[in-house]
């Protein structure tokens, strides 16, 4: 297996992942879409999706990190070393320059769906 | 010339703070900056450069913050300047300046004697060095030091930390002979000696012997004697990096160095100097403060300024092999006609001498050994009147009455930034009201750190109350939250945060408050909100490794096993295809765990009578012991028995911090005891209990607490030991700390939980009683209920897909986590290094 072939052309169509109840509010879970590993949650009445990759570590784990909020922004702790990323930019708030691939979430019916997103 | 395109050569602390303090002044954009760097890496703090030794990495040493209006360009060492053209030329080509700030530095001097060309002889400059210290001193025994000035002591005491048996060699007839007297060198030598480093004074190094593999073995002293060292660093001095002025025709100081007047300009005017490489008239200066000034200095001409460098400070205050050791002003008391105050205590083992005007009302300067608590009072103190008496200041407890409140508006409290008490107040003032913040706005403690104290002690002064917040959605201590939620009888997070805190919590408050409901007995960790507020090794109760995968840790309770159940560990270890490894804690530890297999594979331990053994969490870990008089021709109680008794009493308990125990069955000690938070030895009559001691990179060996103790006696002062540290403890505090921070120490505890002075003792041994009456095994009530092991899967999406990135190899015949399968994108961005955080003072 090689790593590049996980990583998708482009995917422009929503995919369904699960039912909103089984996301519990401010703990992760992890999705496949399409090959890619995405990390999803739910946090103050919002979902977002990130990869699940942590870029610093180089392990697929940001969906175990903790969620909660620095200066009133979504924040999500990486499980390995506790930097802390901006849900909301991926921007990570502890090192400049390292930041996490979003992806796009939404509810609809009920379920979560997610978009995969291709930033640059 | 004041402005256009500015080359800075060097990019260590001066030319870093140099860059810096333009930048902060150069608000119309005049300068275009360009650092060429020749190390690899960004300015660090060179003055904590040991606490590499203390497990501080080097991305907490970083001082580089990055800047968009500054190229870095590291790996670019400058070969030449070229004046008429006004370029300077690297490996990579020209940059031109219209003006140019040398900021080189100095490397160590290495004295011309046979041998120090021998692998394994080293200087102590850069992190690079300690880095290869370290990896020589793997597996030697033995070391030298040449130079017992400042930096050969602080090299002294790394290579006793690496565990060499370490000698110092000084041509002086006393150690750090620039700083102290010969009777603070008297005084420093016994302390030296007593920590087991050998120092050889008066006498020079002649030359340096290889062994039969080529590496050092040996010094050669010119008196004829031979000092073993498998490993030898060199700290005899530096000198000034002054090639590229030499080069370039540029005027030097008498004892090198690029001379610069006052102004820091060398003898061509759009050429500047700072730092160590700078002979400012003549003089160079090895100290980072008088650095700073001088980089202070050139900002502030290149912008128009009329600064000149003030004079140096030489002011120095350090921790040598755990002595304080102080040294400011006139210490050598050279001045006409002063007077001496001397001071000598055999009892507290301190030296301190104190030189005064000839009128005995100003303070000139001083020398301070073993207790240094004055100093800060004291140096901000030099060139005015005595704050207090001299006796006063030098008694022992540290110049009681005579503190940073005590101080006049112009001292000076951080001498490496030159900030002085009427700057802090300012800032206090204007609402910088913790010592971050003092250290933010004013740059006070950003440097050596000595100072922190005085700030605290300024911040009192100005009645400002200092918070214990745990974080931005705190404002409570881990006690204070303990307490409130404890009495209040708070049962979840949502409602402690809404009640007492604000925001949604982080990954800092939310473990604390996961585990004080724990320590509380609210029923299990994954049960509801609170799975939200675990950790990772908490949520999957598994340890976390670096590929993503869990290892697996059963409880083997004092390292007892039965053949049966060690056959189940191995089945299930093959079956799994986990790495398995025996632990320091008597146990056996399988890795390589994906997360939807930890339920299946506990579900094998379980049904073979194995629990968990809270290796993943902060809770008692394990119980060590020896093999007791069971089998021992030694032995004279049942450690084992004992070992097993105290681990299933305290599984599962949840604290501030890992917990760990053992026991020994006699004086012997093989269980290695007094490691441990709590550990216990046997003696002919019962018990000895000692407490606080850990492993770890600052080992430290437990204190004796209560001797010859019943088993009943002994069970019920470690119930309530680790009631009170579970309740009173910080964030992440071990047990030692803990007592050290404790007012009144180890005497405290006693009086709180043996004597029962606070009417605690009812309440503690109520909380263990419940403890224990509670405990049920996390794993197997996992095992049984469903929504618990809905958590234990791959993909939300994908349940039967195992996460594809965890894949291994083969070492020494079991499998190993596959290297290089993840990748590491961390974004190019050459010339834009990262910051990782501003420096943190440890004190």
């Amino acid at each position: 297996m090689t790593l590049t072939a996980l990583r998708p052309t482009a995917t422009l169509d929503w995919t369904a992942i699960c039912p909103l109840d089984r996301l519990d509010p401010d703990r992760g879970v992890a999705a496949l879409v399409d090959g890619v590993q995405v990390a999803l949650f739910r946090t103050g009445g919002e979902l977002y999706a990130v990869d699940n990759l942590d870029p610093v570590g180089g392990a697929y784990v940001m969906s175990r990190g903790i969620v909660g909020s620095r200066k009133g922004m979504p924040t999500l702790a990486s499980p390995l070393h506790k930097q802390v990323y901006d849900l909301r930019t991926g921007q990570c708030l502890d090192l400049p320059g390292v930041a996490l691939r979003r992806h796009e979430a939404r509810c609809r019916d009920g379920l979560v769906e997610v978009r995969l997103r291709q930033e640059q | 010339m004041s402005g256009g395109r500015l080359v800075v050569v060097g990019n260590g602390m001066v030319g870093q703070r140099f860059v810096e303090a333009l930048r902060a002044r150069d608000h119309d954009r005049r300068w275009r900056v360009t650092v060429l760097a020749e190390e690899g890496r960004p300015a660090y703090d060179r003055v904590r450069l040991s606490a590499f030794f203390d497990g501080v990495s080097a991305e907490e040493l970083n001082l580089h913050t990055p800047d968009d209006g500054v190229e870095l360009r590291l790996g670019e060492a400058v070969r030449d300047i070229d004046r008429d053209r006004r370029v300077v030329r690297t490996a990579a080509g020209e940059h031109p300046y219209d003006a140019l700030v040398l900021a080189t530095g100095s490397y160590a001097f290495v004295p011309p004697v046979d041998g120090t060309d021998l692998p394994g002889v080293f200087v102590y400059r850069t992190l690079d060095d300690l880095a290869a210290i370290r990896a020589h001193a793997e597996g030697r025994r033995t070391g030298a030091v040449i130079g017992g000035g400042l930096l050969g002591l602080e090299a002294a005491n790394a290579l006793r930390l690496l565990g060499l048996a370490t000698s110092v060699v000084e041509f002086a007839p006393r150690l750090m002979p620039v700083q102290v007297d010969e009777a603070g060198g008297a005084m420093l030598r016994r302390y030296v000696e007593e920590l087991g480093v050998t120092p050889y004074l008066g006498v020079a190094t002649s030359g340096l012997r290889p062994g039969p593999d080529g590496t050092v073995a040996a010094l050669e002293l010119a008196d004829g004697r031979t000092v073993d060292a498998d490993l030898v660093v060199v700290a005899a001095g530096i000198r000034p990096r002054d090639e590229l002025a030499r080069a370039a025709g540029l005027p030097l100081g008498p004892r090198g160095g690029v001379l610069v007047d006052a102004t820091c300009r060398t003898a061509d005017e759009r050429i500047w100097a700072v730092g160590e490489c700078a002979a400012v008239d003549g003089t160079c200066h090895g100290l980072v403060a008088p650095g700073y000034a001088t980089a202070e200095v050139v900002a502030d001409r290149l912008l128009g300024g009329a600064a000149t460098f003030p004079g140096a400070d030489t002011a120095t205050k350090l921790k040598l092999l755990g002595v304080d050791v102080a040294s400011f002003g006139d210490a050598h008391g050279t001045t006409p006609g002063c007077l001496d105050v001397t001071f000598t205590d055999p009892a507290t083992r301190s030296y301190a001498r104190l030189v005064l005007s000839d009128d005995a009302k100003t303070l000139l300067g001083g020398v301070l050994v073993g207790d240094a608590s004055a100093y800060p009072t004291l140096r901000a103190s030099v060139g005015g009147p005595l704050p207090a008496p001299p006796l006063a200041l030098l008694a022992p407890a540290g110049g009681a009455g005579a503190g940073a409140g005590a101080l006049p508006a112009a001292a000076q409290v951080c001498s490496c930034n030159a900030v002085t008490r009427a700057d802090i107040d300012t800032a206090i003032a204007g609402g910088a009201v913790d010592v971050p913040a003092l250290k933010a706005c004013t740059r006070a403690g950003t440097s050596c750190g000595s100072c922190v104290p005085m700030l605290k002690q300024l911040l009192d002064a100005a009645g400002v109350q200092q918070s214990r917040a745990l974080c931005e959605h705190f404002e409570l201590s881990r006690q204070e939250l303990f307490d409130t939620v404890r009495v209040r009888g708070i049962r979840t997070f949502s409602q402690l945060i809404a009640e007492h805190g604000r925001g949604r919590g982080c990954d800092i408050c939310k473990p604390v408050v996961a585990s004080i409901l724990a320590s509380l007995g609210t029923g299990h960790v994954l049960d509801g909100e609170a799975a939200s507020l675990q950790d990772t090794n908490d949520h999957f109760l598994a340890n976390l490794q670096r590929d993503g995968s869990y290892s697996v840790v059963p409880r083997i309770p004092g390292g007892e096993i039965t053949p049966d159940k060690l056959i189940v560990i191995g089945e299930v270890a093959r079956d799994f295809g986990l790495y398995t490894k025996i632990t320091g804690g008597q146990r056996i530890d399988l890795f390589g765990a994906r997360v939807e297999q930890l339920p299946q594979i506990w579900r094998r331990l379980v049904d073979a009578g194995f629990e968990s053994g809270h290796a993943y969490g902060k809770a008692l870990r394990t119980v060590k012991s020896c093999v007791g008089e069971t089998w021992c021709r030694y032995g004279v109680q049942d450690s084992v028995g004992l070992a097993v008794a105290l681990e299933l009493r305290y599984r599962g308990l949840r604290a501030p911090h890992k917990l760990k125990s053992a026991v020994s069955g006699c004086a012997r000690e093989c269980a290695e005891a007094r490691s441990k938070d709590f550990g216990i030895i046997a003696t002919e009559s019962g018990w000895n209990l000692y407490v606080g001691g850990n492993g770890g990179f600052r080992p430290r060996h437990a204190d004796l607490f209560a001797t010859d103790l019943s088993t009943e006696a002994l069970i019920q002062l470690i119930d309530r030991f680790l009631m009170y540290y579970i309740r009173t403890a910080d964030r992440l505090q071990r047990t030692a700390a803990w007592i050290e921070a404790m007012d009144g120490g180890l005497d405290h505890l006693r009086s709180v939980i043996v004597d029962d002075s606070l009417g605690l003792c009812a309440e503690l041994d109520a909380a263990m009683a419940r403890h224990v009456a509670s405990y049920s095994d996390e794993w197997r009530d996992v095992l049984e209920d469903p929504k618990r092991l809905r958590r234990f899967t791959s993909f939300v999406n994908a349940p039967d897909v195992p996460d594809p990135s965890i894949t291994f190899a083969v070492e020494r015949g079991q499998p190993v986590p596959a290297r290089g399968a993840a990748p590491t994108p961390v974004p190019d961005r050459p010339h834009q290094p990262v910051a990782l955080g501003l420096p943190e003072v440890r004190r």
